[in-house]
């Protein structure tokens, strides 16, 4: 069973009966959204999908940051939230560095873009994020695009349909992060850069990925 | 407050301008104005035009300013130099002080805070042209700047001004009531709640009064939130297509 429809802060959802909650308050045994989104009610949950807002960070999500700071043993990254995460030593490289004699930098050295893994979020926020991970990589050359973290589901598609598409047709490499970071390079990285634009305007409309393809054709 | 105005505020039974005693004036919604911000709104009263926009969560900085386990709301409510007859200084005084303040604890309740700590949401209320209550028409606007910018809240906050002339009771005030009404009433509400988050009085009032005018501001702030509600929903509506 699946109702979808939006809901306000604070609009009444229904009686909770013991599911679980995402984005939800109760009062007593009464659930009320906390925010503006689409509502999704099953037998096991009652999530509220945000239509807008800022990235927070989740234990597994993929994401793509930009190194800010470098400490005596890890960095600082940006992953485009209102929190920087902290890569440490241990979870970046596999080999022993001698911190003694070697400068962080020879690593990853500020402005370098890489493709992590969050491994940490403590109750405070304080972020931590790692590069064993079997897709984690550094990312070199390219450019880096932002777009709404809520429309990153719409550009990899159902399936990773959507991203496959602007990957085949433009032969790019795409990484795509969680928190609405995108990295491309290639000959054609214009022809997806305006692709996935569109997909973030367009993400509403019925018929989308055969629009994209058609666009990408075209050209 | 409390001056003679130069002509009678009602007469059989209407206001100046032509409403009845529990009339709101126009009032205009809008979404989205400021593309750079994570969630702005316009709204009208009236000729009381408020511009809000909304930043944040985000870092804040000096780090001493964070508190660990929640985000903080700093407000800041001012008026254009151009939005009154007589131009008025752009420097923060007294008075746009104390409103921002009273804005940020009208808003500060009905947040979420506790999700993100060590940040901070930046509220920015500007007023564009003032011609009364021009604190309620910033914080209906800001409440819709903060939905429309993803944060999380307990409901959408309403507010509307209740008055006193001579022995008729009034909402929604415009600039010449302001002056010289007996007496005003600055309510902000969680309306589907019944919870207060704002309440200033100036001038005199008798308990019988203030309990009236409540149950008045009550009534119409439930008004006022179904249009922000509609606003909200009429924005969105085309997402909803998406699913």
């Amino acid at each position: 069973m699946a109702i979808r429809e939006i809901v306000l802060p604070g609009s009444y959802i229904g009686e909770r009966k013991g599911r679980k909650l995402i984005n939800c308050y109760t009062e007593g045994e009464k659930v009320y959204s906390k925010v503006l989104g689409i509502l999704k009610v099953s037998e096991e949950e009652i999530a509220v999908i945000p239509l807008a807002g800022k990235y927070v960070p989740k234990v597994g999500d993929r994401v793509i940051g930009v190194i800010d700071e470098i400490e005596v043993s890890g960095w600082w990254v940006d992953i485009n939230s209102p929190y920087k995460a902290f890569l440490p030593l241990g979870e970046a490289l596999e080999e022993f560095v001698d911190l003694r004699k070697v400068d962080l930098s020879r690593f990853y050295d500020i402005g370098d873009v890489i493709f992590c893994r969050i491994s940490k979020v403590t109750k405070n926020k304080i972020v931590q994020v790692s590069m064993k991970d079997m897709i984690a990589r550094k990312l070199f050359g390219g450019v880096t695009i932002k777009i709404t973290p809520f429309k990153v589901a719409r550009v990899i598609g159902k399936g990773g349909s959507m991203i496959e598409l602007i990957k085949n047709k433009t032969k790019c490499e795409i990484y795509v992060g969680q928190n609405g970071l995108i990295w491309i390079k290639g000959h054609n990285k214009e022809k997806a850069i305006k692709a996935i634009l569109t997909i973030e305007r367009e993400a509403h409309t019925v018929g989308l990925t055969e629009k994209i393809s058609k666009m990408l054709e075209g050209e | 407050m409390g001056k003679k105005p130069e002509i009678p505020l009602i007469v059989d039974g209407k206001r100046i301008d032509g409403r009845l005693p529990d009339q709101l004036r126009n009032i205009e919604m809008k979404i989205g104005e400021i593309e750079n911000a994570d969630g702005s709104a316009r709204v009208k009263f009236g000729n009381t035009e408020a511009l809000v926009a909304v930043y944040g969560p985000r870092s804040l900085f000096p780090k001493f300013l964070q508190e660990t386990d929640t985000a903080i709301v700093r407000a800041i409510y001012n008026m254009a130099p151009f939005s009154v007859d007589e131009r008025k200084n752009p420097a923060p005084d007294r008075r746009s002080i104390e409103i921002s303040k009273v804005t940020k604890e009208a808003l500060s309740g009905a947040i979420f805070l506790e999700e993100f700590p060590r940040t901070v949401i930046d509220v920015y209320e500007y007023i564009i042209q003032a011609d009364g209550s021009t604190r309620v028409t910033a914080i209906n606007a800001a409440s819709l700047a903060l939905a429309s910018a993803g944060i999380p809240m307990k409901d959408l906050i309403a507010a509307c001004s209740v008055g006193k002339i001579g022995d008729t009771l009034i909402v929604d005030l415009n600039g010449k009531e302001d002056n010289y009404s007996e007496s005003d009433m600055a309510i902000a509400m969680l309306p589907s709640k019944g919870l207060i988050t704002l309440l200033q009085m100036d001038g005199r009032l008798s308990k019988e009064e203030v309990l009236e005018l409540l149950k008045k501001a009550e009534e119409n702030c439930k008004k006022i939130y179904e249009i922000q509600k509609k606003t909200l929903l009429d924005k969105f509506k085309v997402a909803e297509e998406e699913v």
